[in-house]
């Protein structure tokens, strides 16, 4: 079993990074042949990576479409992001001060992520506009993240797992150096859909995680007047037209 | 008048219900082979219709970044289900944005993606059929590209850029649409969208000539295709003879002249709009930009000024540069290409220009922003200028200004209902629908604030309202061109207005000893 699981996370883990390497590749070599920047936009680099934080850690456009949505979402990510952080410690051997201090606060992130989850999957079950533009795996990815959750849940302050272990294990899963795995039945459950996800991303719409960061709508600067904007594929035609000049 | 009914007036914008198929349909009608074929397209459906569709999605989703991360990255959060006007104003829930977009993300899943290829029901995914190509066809000629949706989408997914990808993929295979390919034909065959031949435009300019001479007591000068003029104005050619856009043409006129910047049009790009852009095809949105660069060389300008239209501006702040650039034969210490207001609003600024404002004390004004401009360019130095320049000049022209809703102004501002190449009368349920949202907006500061006309500066969008109005119980020439106020308050050096403003005027002398 712990070579089951150790064999699944290790692939799981190069689909992952392999995957999303592949999609970043395609999007940064695809052309943006044309200036589109939603404006009003930035006219600087400074002002567009202002523009994109804003977007990618206070979610600003959602929050001005949606309230509730917002709420849900934000909460969600938020959560998300702080239980990572947490999760960083099965990963190093000495755990660094901050990470010890975000553990107390950070233990209770599980619940409000299971909440923003609730909050998106109701929506998108009663809200008939979103039902409408749902299809069956954007239900399953909310229900599968709101498992994950509550495995995590259960194992954190209901029935506790042998957490020194599972630090050996995925300590021992980087250096290939397969451990022994607590065969407890939220742990089983927690790690196969965690894998499941991380092979997943890449071929799925979890790929708005990089998709947010080459929008052309909000990752070009506000310059057209004042630098020429060209690209590969313009640029060979731009060089075939044989331009008319000025005698 | 027409088949379908003028949609009613909300109590409360609340969101509407979804009522699926009610814009159902065949769709505007499909081009004639003669207009496509000219435009480099085949002009009928291919046998192998099929294998071409996909080689062209395919093909565009290589060239276009934008396409290719906006397939990918709808999480199918909704943010942007309520906020295209089309759906406001018809219910159907094919004209949410989003669904919109799935109409190609679906037949993308299906040939492009892992999960669409294997596990099509699980993600979604639909085979392409010739009943989806129609769906196509019908959905995405209900879209204006006006951008609006993107601006509330959280991963910035502008369905504008989806909307265009689909008719260039339709076009490729026979299903383009007529009204904007036959009027790309006439710009290359004629040299503007209406199909004015040079001789009645010149005729046109005379008159204006003449009558400001005789309105004004100055000679304003309407030049056509002069050489050696300061600068080129491309303008859209419904300003040659449409109202209000012609009192437009007569401001650009006025401001012009007061200035001292000589400006010629020319006969041959005698066109500001490209539709190339709605139609989305890369090869006419450049090839029609040509024609302002070729002009500008024939009549050996120095600047290149815009009119009053909205996705001209857009492909000319955004696009000229790239498109039939570098513009280094051009006087560079103005900005290229320059919007006209930008010019009224500099010598504003400079206090080139007197203006009467009580010319205009019997109207209320508010200004609808155009959907091009607003989210797809900019004016002046500043982001958001192209937001507070035109309201800077229509202050500086009347003393009555009220702002609509905040919701439905800037880069929030409601479509028109009329753009993107749907300003046809094919289309007219979908366009009085489309135009709800702004209609109520409308309606709300005329009853609370005694609004009496809208101010805009578009082609497309004071076509659109000139039909659109009279359905939701506001007289047509409501719609106003934002130069048409700076023409009646403008002041022009030794004008008549400025005689009888001083109290000098010596022919009102004469005729008063005459009495």
């Amino acid at each position: 079993m712990s070579a089951f699981y150790a064999l699944l996370l290790t692939v799981a883990f190069l689909v992952l990074i392999i995957g999303l390497s592949k999609k970043i590749i395609q999007y940064s070599r695809v052309p943006a042949p044309l200036k589109i920047p939603v404006t009003p936009a930035p006219l600087t680099k400074g002002g567009v990576a202002v523009r994109l934080a804003k977007e990618a850690i206070l979610f600003a456009a959602l929050f001005r479409s949606n309230k509730w949505t917002w709420l849900f979402g934000w909460m969600f990510h938020m959560s998300l992001f702080i239980v990572l952080l947490n999760h960083l410690r099965f990963f190093i051997t000495d755990v660094p001060v901050l990470l010890v201090l975000l553990q107390n606060v950070g233990e209770y992130a599980a619940f409000t992520m299971f909440i923003g989850l609730t909050g998106l999957l109701v929506r998108r079950i009663f809200v008939a506009r979103v039902k409408y533009i749902s299809a069956p795996s954007d239900y399953l990815w909310l229900i599968l993240l709101m498992v994950i959750t509550l495995t995590g849940i259960v194992m954190r302050f209901i029935s506790h797992t042998d957490i020194i272990a599972i630090k050996e294990f995925s300590l021992g899963l980087m250096s290939f150096n397969w451990q022994d795995l607590p065969t407890d039945f939220p742990l089983m459950v927690h790690l196969f859909l965690v894998a499941i996800l991380m092979i997943l991303l890449p071929f799925s719409k979890l790929l708005h995680i990089p998709g947010l960061f080459f929008a052309p709508t909000r990752n070009q600067v506000d310059n057209p007047r004042e630098a020429r904007h060209i690209s590969s594929w313009a640029a060979e035609l731009d060089a075939e037209k044989n331009k008319v000049q000025p005698k | 008048m027409a088949d379908f009914e003028t949609p009613e007036f909300r109590e409360y914008p609340t969101i509407p219900l979804i009522k699926q198929d009610v814009m159902a349909g065949k769709g505007p009608f499909v081009s004639r082979a003669e207009f496509d074929t000219d435009l480099g397209y085949p002009g009928e459906l291919p046998e192998d219709w099929k294998e071409k569709t996909l080689e062209k999605m395919g093909d565009l989703l290589g060239r276009y970044r934008s396409l290719q991360v906006f397939m990918d990255s709808c999480i199918k959060c909704g943010a942007c289900t309520d906020k295209c006007h089309y759906f406001i104003g018809t219910n159907d829930p094919k004209n949410m944005p989003v669904a919109r977009q799935d109409l190609m993300r679906k037949v993308y899943r299906r040939y492009f993606t892992f999960a669409g290829k294997f596990f099509p029901k699980l993600v979604g995914a639909v085979d392409l059929t010739e009943d989806v190509l129609d769906e196509w066809y019908n959905y995405y000629h209900q879209c204006s590209e006006c951008r609006r949706c993107s601006v509330f989408c959280p991963m910035g997914i502008d369905t504008a850029e989806v909307t265009m990808a689909a008719r260039e993929i339709l076009a490729h295979v026979g299903k383009a649409q007529k009204y904007s390919n036959q009027i790309i034909q006439k710009v290359y065959k004629i040299g503007n969208n209406l199909g004015l031949p040079g001789k009645a435009l010149k005729g046109i300019l005379e008159d204006l000539e003449e009558e400001m001479e005789d309105e004004c007591g100055v000679p304003v000068k309407f030049n056509m295709d002069e050489v050696g003029c300061e600068a080129l104005l491309m303008t859209p050619s419904a300003d040659f003879f449409a109202e209000p856009h012609i009192d437009g043409l007569i401001g650009y006129g006025k401001v012009l002249h007061e200035l001292g910047i000589t400006w010629t049009v020319s006969s041959k790009a005698s066109e500001a709009a490209n539709f190339g852009l709605f139609i989305g095809s890369y090869d006419n949105i450049q090839k029609i930009s040509m024609r302002i660069r070729e002009a500008a060389i024939e009549l050996k300008v120095k600047r290149i000024i815009f009119g009053e239209c909205g996705h001209a501006w857009r492909v000319a702040y955004s696009f000229l540069n790239t498109l039939a650039g570098p513009f280094d034969f051009l006087d560079q210490s103005y900005p290229i290409p320059q919007h006209i207001l930008e010019v009224t609003y500099g010598a504003l600024q400079e206090g080139k220009l007197r203006m009467n404002k009580a010319e205009n004390d019997h109207l209320t004004m508010t200004f609808h922003d155009s959907c091009n401009v607003a989210r797809a360019s900019r004016m002046g130095d500043r982001p958001g200028g192209q937001f507070d320049i035109p309201r800077a000049v229509i202050e500086a022209s009347c003393n009555n200004y009220v702002d609509m809703d905040a919701d439905t102004i800037k880069d929030a501002t409601f479509c028109c209902g009329g753009g993107g190449g749907l300003l046809t009368d094919d289309l007219m349920e979908l366009r009085i629908k489309g135009a709800l949202p702004r209609m109520e907006a409308l309606k709300q500061v005329t009853e609370e604030s005694g609004v009496t006309n809208i101010a805009a500066i578009c082609a497309i969008c004071k076509s659109q309202f000139t039909k659109t109005l009279p359905y939701y119980g506001f007289e047509m020439d409501a719609i106003m061109s934002v130069h048409q106020l700076v023409s009646e308050a403008i002041v022009m050096t030794g004008s008549m207005q400025e005689k009888e403003l001083d109290g000098v005027d010596e022919e009102e002398a004469e005729s008063e000893s005459e009495d």
